[in-house]
């Protein structure tokens, strides 16, 4: 075992790991923040995806131990101490990019990442950005509605469903 | 996963001795090491990341001309940064999706060498140069077929050189499920001559296609490959697609690119 020390959405954190101890693994069981989700735990899926200094990855495929001394940021610091949720939270709700949930943190993190980038993306580009994101609920179409929603486009400009 | 310990080393030398350990293995972005530990069909007792080598990052030009690129650059970091390259840039940019590319290195892609991997047919149509901590590698000697390489136990890739052709372009037709290359075509346009890689089809791995090579050489178009398209001998079979189909899309694909090039 070795420790580990990471700024986790803002906080300092730190914990024994293993070698092998997958950083998916470290923040649900070790700092039980259970809002990143493992769908496949074989790098398909995107339900797992944080922030690692900045950059979008998936936490089932990268080790805990590699994340050390960086800035990591989930889905537990997205909305506001209070509660509110923040812009792409919201614009998911509003826009019903949700059915079931399971998927959602690793949307929204893909899509925080994607505006930081690309403040405002065509559908085209939303839907090339997510390729390693998969929902089995929604069909896509209201992920990619609230994503332009969320980055201030109208959304009449996408075909009704 | 078995267990393993882990080390980051600095510098590649630290990494070439810390990889001299029986059964130590070298880690890139992980995004084909750490799902295969997971299936437990490697078990290292030690995995040096090569991720913290500040000397195996970046990308560059040499004075020949040459775009350099750190064994442990990302594709995104390839993709964002390799300018004088557009065609290398755009195969980096099309590599899985954005949170693979934020890990994946150049240099996992090419010591792995899958057969449906993009880098390789950029590599071995631009002839470039791959740099090891013990010596130079050309691209032609470099790729051995499937998963296998020039690479000894403990030899790490370092850097690739490559020279910039006049035109180049990669098409790659995904395969619908993984999105890795059902096949995919690189062409490189030098001013003595044009080189065809191709990743995805062949059961060898990558290949150069002579035989497009020596039609575009002569005619650079893609009116100069007319039907052509190499033999369905050797090509990949499965669910995806029979050789037939394989050897047909190599041409389509090639095609494609000689129209793209630029
Ligand atoms: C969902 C998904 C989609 C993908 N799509 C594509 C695609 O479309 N096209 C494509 O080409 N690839 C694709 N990949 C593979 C991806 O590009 C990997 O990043 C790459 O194959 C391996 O690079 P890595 O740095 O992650 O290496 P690792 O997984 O860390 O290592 C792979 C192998 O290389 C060795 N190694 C690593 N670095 C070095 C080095 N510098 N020198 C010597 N040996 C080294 C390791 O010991 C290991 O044996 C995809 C992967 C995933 C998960
Ligand atoms: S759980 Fe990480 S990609 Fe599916
Ligand atoms: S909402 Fe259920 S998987 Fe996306």
């Amino acid at each position: 075992m070795s420790q580990v020390k990471m700024t986790v959405n803002g906080k300092e954190m730190s914990g024994d790991v293993e070698g092998r101890t997958l950083l998916s693994q470290f923040l649900r069981d070790t700092l039980g923040l259970t809002g990143t989700h493992v769908g496949c735990d074989t790098s398909q899926c995107g339900a797992c995806v944080v922030h690692v200094d900045g950059q979008a990855v998936k936490s089932c495929a990268m080790l805990a131990m590699e994340a050390d001394g960086a800035e990591v940021a989930t889905i537990e610091g997205q909305a506001a101490p209070d509660g509110t949720l923040n812009t792409i939270q919201q614009a998911f709700q509003d826009h019903h990019g949700l059915q079931c949930g399971f998927c959602t943190p690793g949307m929204v993190m893909s899509t925080a990442a994607l505006l930081k980038e690309n403040p405002k993306p065509s559908e085209a580009e939303i839907r090339d950005y997510l390729e390693g994101n998969l929902c089995r609920c929604t069909g896509y179409h209201n992920i990619v509605k609230a994503i332009l929603a969320a980055s201030g486009q109208d959304v009449s400009a996408l075909a009704a469903e | 996963m078995y267990n393993f310990e882990f080390e980051k080393p600095a510098s590649i030398a630290d990494a070439v001795a810390a990889l001299g350990d029986e059964d130590a293995q070298a880690l890139g972005g992980g995004q084909t090491l750490i799902p295969t530990l997971k299936q437990r069909l490697a078990s290292p007792s030690k995995l040096v990341s090569l991720t913290g080598i500040s000397e195996m990052q970046g990308i560059c030009m040499d004075d020949d001309g040459r775009v350099c690129i750190g064994g442990a650059s990302t594709h995104a970091a390839v993709a964002e940064g390799a300018s004088a390259y557009p065609a290398l840039a755009a195969l980096a940019g099309g590599i899985g999706d954005p949170a693979v590319r934020a890990r994946g290195t150049i240099g996992g892609s090419l010591a792995n060498n899958d057969p449906a991997a993009c880098y390789p047919a950029a590599v071995l149509a631009s002839g470039a140069t791959i740099f090891t901590n013990a010596r130079e590698i050309a691209a032609d000697d470099y790729f051995q077929g499937m998963f296998t390489t020039a690479l000894d136990e403990g030899e790490i890739v370092t850097e690739i050189k490559f020279p910039v052709p006049e035109a180049a372009n990669y098409q790659k037709f995904e395969q619908p499920a993984s999105r890795f290359a059902m096949v995919g075509v690189f062409v490189a346009k030098f001013a003595d001559g044009v080189r065809v890689a191709v990743t995805g089809a062949s059961e060898d791995g990558v290949f150069r296609w002579a035989e497009a090579e020596a039609a575009l050489s002569a005619n650079f178009s893609a009116d100069a490959l007319a039907d052509m398209a190499p033999a369905a001998d050797g090509m990949i079979a499965d669910l995806h697609g029979t050789s037939e189909y394989r050897a047909h899309l190599v041409g389509v694909m090639t095609r494609r690119a000689v129209a793209a090039a630029s």
